[in-house]
């Protein structure tokens, strides 16, 4: 399309082609600032300058007069204009609070932690009350428990689940109708993908939630009503789409005479299909794959409702789970703004943004890859 | 292979059990994928037609909202359809003007339209939940917060909290990446002879652009716009921090108003519920309420872009 003639020749022509080219920079700077003020609120918990030990020195409320302004602040954890607003009953009354706090503090080892570091975030620990060292995610209780490896373990249980779901049905699909299936079947088959791509994620959840976890249940028998299993199918769902079209995409650019060479040969349609579009389209199925591990992994609505949301250190895909985006989405309406909570939600959505964001990298650049060598050979 | 080695190649050849067996199978997989999908709507149809009324679809709602006898959709569809039209004023013309850089002002090749296209593919398969947090932690916390404090009203936020604003402005970047592959998809269906014409009779290139090449690729735009409406009027992750409310008493009427939105009322309906069982029938009706919406948008840029592609067709 690139006609260039004349469209630098007078100012106009060329104020609304550098406006134009500002524009189209968009896509690329909301992917910075996603980036950049995700990452600026979960920082702290990164860089491991955030505390939540509960236990704080102690100071007497009769030397309130003797310590220096800006410390009083910052020990009653005040804002610079509040304080100075405040007058000194309030602030004798707020330490007095403090030092009924200190007293409430459980008598527990543990209230000294600072749960947020990552020695806490990664590794197992040895809980009060505990008898061996455990991975738990407890962010509402007397102790902070900020764990995250039964979320990531959750995760990746509900998107196993649905990629071993979706991706033999909608690869045998992308092959049935790309290159077996009369073309009147693929007018109607693909609005019908069409049609389950718009179904939108909350409604996928609340069928999952109402019809499948009840129809499982009542097939498989397990425990508990709701868990990575289901969430799981109801991911699956949801992804079949981006598997399919990019799949079949991928297949479709196979250029045509590889097949009549091939049928020429005396193979079959199926022998055609599977021995030779499908490797010389193989980077574009496993894009298709890696895509559709991204998008399963991003998914909130359907995992939100569907999977239980118990965070359970547990390898069993019938037990109740806690996903990443379930918790983000759960828990982010009641954390105070700029919490060690509100950070660490935060600073866990910055992991799944960077996770996604290398693998939709991965899948853009392998099918690049493929239809550049697929139009040079055409 | 199906060719028998030795002996009268003209011979029939054997029924191939193998590749007839496969083939079938990738067969089944398809038609099970569209059963899938027919199970879902037949059963959404099947329990929420009988609960549809005109009543629901035109009544507002009360404080209790699981009550079957009072519970009404009216201040949802209003709350959705105002977000997803700020959201349409806001992506559209973004998204047209990127498109229109990617195929008439570069290169298909340029190191430049591979990098805006990588950042356009990218955009689209970040999580919603993260838009959602980019929503807050940016238009809230950082632009909504700074407004505040320069227009001197820091006391009682106006801008630094969740409003329908912010929730629409954060579906706008979710939804960009729908707005540029369909209108770019569009303006490259446009034959170049019309380009060509336009230039040959000293137009210059952004008259060819907005007089030529733009009204042919209306149609394509409008598909692009349709479906950015109809995915953004079902996400629900993204606005749950960043203006959707619980329950509104009021129509939202500000752009720094809070609102109820259709998805995220059917969250609430299937997982706050003191009882599910009388939930059920609003429930089901909300949500035939929400496919009926995005179905119909889906079926209109459906119609558009077949009748955009025979009227290109006739041209070429």
């Amino acid at each position: 399309m690139g006609i260039r003639r004349g469209h630098r020749a007078n100012l106009w022509e060329w104020l609304a082609e550098r406006v134009i080219f500002g524009v189209s920079l968009s896509a690329i700077v909301m992917i910075f600032l996603i980036f950049l003020f995700v990452m600026r609120e979960g920082l702290p918990i990164f860089l491991g300058s955030m505390s939540s030990s509960a236990v704080q020195e102690v100071i007497p409320v009769e030397q309130m007069d003797q310590m220096p302004k800006e410390q009083l602040r910052s020990y009653l954890g005040l804002s610079a204009k509040q304080f100075a607003e405040m007058d000194r009953e309030t602030m004798q009354a707020l330490m007095e609070v403090k030092v009924e706090q200190q007293k409430e503090i459980p008598n527990d080892k543990d209230a000294a932690l600072n749960t947020t570091s990552w020695r806490y975030l990664l590794g197992p620990h040895q809980w009060t009350g505990y008898d061996k060292p455990e991975y738990i995610w407890q962010p509402v209780s007397g102790i902070h428990k900020y764990n995250i490896v039964p979320l990531v373990l959750g995760s990746l249980k509900a998107t196993c689940v649905a990629l071993l779901f979706s991706v033999p049905l909608a690869l045998a699909a992308a092959i049935y109708v790309s290159q077996l299936a009369r073309p009147t079947i693929r007018e109607w088959v693909k609005p019908c993908i069409e049609l389950l791509s718009g179904i939108p994620s909350v409604v996928l959840g609340f069928f999952a939630l109402l019809v499948m976890a009840s129809v499982l249940q009542g097939v498989l028998g397990y425990q508990s009503r709701l868990n990575a299993f289901v969430a799981g199918m109801a991911l699956g769902l949801a992804i079949i789409p981006v598997v399919f079209s990019i799949a079949e995409d991928a297949l479709t650019s196979v250029p045509r005479s590889y097949t009549q060479a091939a049928l020429a040969l005396g193979a079959s349609p199926w022998q055609a299909a599977w021995q030779i579009v499908l490797p010389a389209a193989m980077p574009g199925v496993f894009a298709a794959v890696v895509l559709g591990f991204g998008r399963a992994i991003g998914e909130t609505m359907i995992v939100l409702m569907a999977s239980g949301n118990a965070s359970i250190m547990s390898l069993s895909l019938f037990d109740s789970t806690r996903t990443i985006t379930a918790t983000i989405a759960a828990e982010l309406a009641e954390t105070v703004f700029g919490g060690h909570h509100y950070r660490i939600l935060f600073m866990i959505g910055a992991l799944l943004f960077a996770v996604t964001f290398v693998s939709n990298f991965i899948a853009d650049l392998v099918i690049y890859r493929l239809k550049a060598r697929m139009e040079g050979k055409a | 292979m199906t060719i028998p080695k030795g002996g009268n190649p003209f011979a029939r050849v054997r029924f191939d059990y193998a590749s007839n067996g496969f083939s079938a199978l990738t067969g089944l997989a398809t038609l099970l994928i569209v059963a899938i999908l027919f199970v879902i709507l037949g059963n959404i149809a099947y329990f929420g037609w009988p609960s549809l009324s005109w009543r629901f679809v035109t009544g507002g709602t009360e404080k209790d909202m699981f009550n079957v006898d009072h519970a009404g959709v009216m201040p949802m569809i209003f709350g959705t359809a105002a977000l997803v039209i700020l959201m349409s004023i806001a992506v559209v013309p973004v998204g047209v003007i990127t498109a229109v850089y990617l195929t008439e002002y570069t290169q298909s090749n340029s190191v430049m339209t591979r990098v805006i296209r990588g950042a356009v593919n990218n955009l689209a398969g970040v999580p919603s939940i993260v838009f959602g947090l980019f929503g807050l932690g940016f238009f809230i916390n950082f632009v909504g917060q700074n407004m505040d404090a320069i227009l001197g009203k820091a006391d009682e936020p106006v801008w630094g909290k969740p409003a329908i604003l912010w929730a629409a402005l954060t579906l706008a970047i979710l939804t960009l990446p729908v707005v540029i592959v369909a209108t770019e998809e569009a303006l490259k269906a446009i034959p170049n002879g019309l380009r060509e014409a336009s230039l040959a009779l000293g137009a210059t290139k952004l008259q060819t652009v907005m007089k030529i090449v733009i009204p042919q690729a209306l149609p394509g735009i409008m598909t692009g716009s349709i479906l950015a409406v109809s995915r953004g009027a079902g996400e629900v992750a993204p606005i749950m921090f960043t203006g959707a409310a619980y329950y509104m008493a009021e129509l939202p009427s500000r752009l720094t108003d809070q609102f109820m939105e259709l998805g995220y009322h059917v969250f609430i309906l299937s997982t706050q519920s003191p009882d599910i069982e009388r939930t059920r029938p609003i429930l089901y009706a909300t949500v035939v309420v929400l496919l009926g919406l995005t179905f119909l948008l889906n079926f209109v840029a459906i119609l558009v872009r077949a009748q955009m592609r025979r009227k290109l067709r006739s041209l070429s």
